[in-house]
């Protein structure tokens, strides 16, 4: 065996050129489906960060899934009910503090309570209708990606005694206020608040910049006259991919509505596959050129060697021995490919990282200024583990069949 | 070896006869040409005795075993063990120097420790004059040099046999000469037998026993009583 490989290695190491031509075929078709390969779930994979870090991975809210059944249908087996008058629920998530207290004790991941409810600012003349959003500034700073995305001020301002609130730069900017100027902000109960500007962010989103209000909990509780309520709860998992489960979980728990965020953006995940499908055709695509081309160079040098394999066999070497000696080769040009392979892979995606360019323009909130890459072990070993199938294929194969041969064949067609 | 009517034919849509029904004895010591016309099937016939090629019909026994019932990994063997082959180019491996060409067959056989292979290999290269081209690579060597190596690669492990195709074949006629002795000594000094398919008739007159073939057939096989030479 030792000498099998010993003769593999010579073979190899004598015929210089053709041996780095063949390495650095293999190397260049390992080292472009790496890039591609990181290149391709990079991009996924920002996009998809980018959609989880804005959003809740699981929003709780006061709805359910089906209308509530009525007492009535409880009460009596009637087929169908007419003119029935729906009993009108208290609105909001009900025993908020058994709700949270539970969901606390099992999700892996943190937690955010609100109170949703819709309100009209009006300042110096101008009406705007927004959400208000009643929040406890400490906990939602650990759930919210606005928390990051402050310009000015932040969530704990609003604790800074008195009616607080912050808004989008984009709505400030609308109605003319600035940090420090008191808004008042109109309920849909009829109350009315003066409310302090201690905060701006700007998210990027424009609904959100423009539509966004926050205020304490107990402020939103207050100007809604719902003391004590809560209708939604959002979660921030350690694991997004587990929002599902913890979702469904939850729904059956509490009997809200809770909603992954898989669900939420189900229209663009669904895109996301297709584009997918795509990248995961490219990349094939490349992996499978790349094969073919290392099937070529390994299998044109095993077919060149032809005639080393009747001296062989003619000394007393067996098929056996002839079929190794070549998968070994093929398989060491493989290897060598491999490694230069993931060389060339590591400096591309090196390059690639390093391009810069800026999306800036009123319809796009965020500026990628760099090529998002994923680096991921299993791009190079899926990689290397493909050249290697086909050199040791592109090595056996013709080896297979010149070992074969009758020397005899082999030797009168040389003389 | 003692070959019963042998036959060869190449399977093809009009099946060529290459070998027609040759029996022979070969027996130790002996130094044998093979002769006739071009196409009469001489190599074909040294083919079938080293085992390189089955016959069609026939059976080859070497030592007293039968050759059609091994397989192809047997007769491997028998050949690294019992036979050696020379053939009208050197067949040397280009990448490997002279002293590994010659090793090759000792190393594959396994008997031997390195050191040992070394020796045998510089010894038989140096019998055989080459003792100042050991790590030269065979493209640094002349015709008739490599061809020497490949007569020391042939002897590496020792066989009883050893089979030359055109060995001088392409060679100039000191070189022919040279490989000549060499093949003769191997008979006379160390008791080895040597077929060698040849036309070149100066050659052909020199060796004990002549066979010639013609279509595939013997049609006269002679013993010659050495001549002076």
């Amino acid at each position: 065996m030792r000498l099998i490989l010993e003769l593999a290695l010579t073979h190899i190491a004598g015929r210089g050129r053709q041996t780095v031509v063949a390495i650095f075929g293999v190397a260049l078709g390992v080292g472009f489906s790496i890039a591609m390969a990181a290149l391709m779930q990079g991009t996924e994979k920002d996009f998809i960060a980018q959609l989880v870090d804005t959003m809740p991975h699981v929003q709780i809210t006061d709805e359910r899934r089906t209308a509530r059944r009525q007492p009535a249908e409880d009460l009596f087996a009637a087929a169908q009910f007419e003119g029935l008058r729906p009993k009108e629920d208290r609105r909001g998530i009900l025993n908020p503090a058994a709700a949270t207290a539970s969901l606390r004790s099992w999700v892996p991941g943190r937690m955010a309570q609100s109170l949703r409810t819709q309100g009209v600012i009006r300042y110096a003349g101008r009406d705007v209708g927004v959400a208000v959003i009643g929040i406890d500034p400490e906990t939602e700073a650990r759930v919210s990606s606005v928390a990051g995305d402050f310009v000015e001020g932040s969530f704990d301002a609003l604790r800074a005694g008195g009616n607080n609130i912050v808004v989008g730069d984009s709505l400030a900017r609308r109605i003319g206020a600035s940090t420090g100027t008191t808004i008042q902000v109109v309920a849909p109960t009829g109350q009315s608040r003066g409310f302090r500007i201690v905060g701006q962010f700007h998210t990027g989103n424009n609904a959100r910049d423009e539509g966004e209000t926050y205020v304490l909990l107990k402020s939103a509780q207050i100007l809604s006259e719902r003391p004590n309520a809560i209708n939604d709860i959002r979660l921030q998992l350690d694991d997004p991919e587990a929002a599902p489960r913890v979702a469904r979980q939850a729904e059956a728990e509490l009997g809200y509505k809770a909603v992954p965020w898989q669900e939420a953006n189900e229209s663009l995940l669904e895109a996301l596959v297709v584009r997918n499908v795509v990248m995961y055709t490219v990349v094939g695509a490349i992996l499978l050129v790349a094969g073919f081309g290392i099937f070529n160079i390994i299998s044109t040098i095993t077919h060149e060697k032809a005639r080393d394999i009747a001296i062989l066999k003619s000394l007393g070497f067996t098929q056996g021995n002839m079929r190794r000696l070549f998968l070994i080769e093929g398989l060491a040009l493989g290897v060598a490919g491999s490694l230069v392979g993931w060389l060339i892979g590591f400096l591309l995606c090196f390059a690639l990282s390093q391009v810069e360019f800026k999306l800036s323009g009123a319809g796009v909130g965020r500026e990628m200024t760099r090529l998002p890459l994923f680096w991921s072990p299993w791009h190079y070993a899926i990689a290397s583990a493909f050249a290697l199938i086909s050199s040791g294929v592109a090595g056996y194969l013709p080896a297979r069949q010149a070992a074969r041969l009758n020397p005899v064949d082999i030797i009168r067609g040389a003389t | 070896m003692e070959a019963e009517h042998l036959t060869r034919i190449l399977p093809a849509t009009v099946p060529v006869t290459l070998v027609r029904d040759v029996s022979l004895s070969v027996g130790e010591r002996e130094f044998i040409a093979i002769t006739g016309p071009s196409g009469s099937g001489k190599s074909s016939l040294l083919y079938l005795l080293g085992l390189l090629d089955r016959p069609t019909s026939g059976t080859l026994r070497i030592a007293g075993q039968d050759t059609s019932s091994l397989d192809d990994d047997a007769l491997a063997r028998l050949r690294l063990e019992m036979l050696g082959f020379v053939f009208q180019f050197h067949f040397l491996l280009p990448e490997f120097s002279v002293l590994e060409n010659v090793k090759l067959p000792m190393r594959k056989a396994g008997r031997l420790t390195s050191s040992e292979m070394r020796d045998r290999a510089a010894s038989l290269l140096e019998e055989l004059g080459l003792a100042g081209h050991l790590d030269k690579r065979p493209d640094q060597l002349s015709g008739g040099q490599r061809q020497r190596v490949a007569v020391a690669r042939a002897l590496a492990n020792d066989p009883h046999v050893l089979l030359a195709d055109e060995p001088t074949g392409s060679l100039d006629s000191k070189s022919s000469e040279q490989v000549f002795q060499i093949l003769r000594d191997l008979v006379k000094k160390r008791g080895k037998t040597v077929i060698a398919v040849t036309h070149d008739m100066d050659i052909a007159a020199r060796v004990d026993r002549r066979i010639h073939l013609v279509d595939g057939a013997v049609v006269s096989d002679e013993r010659v009583v050495p001549a002076a030479v």
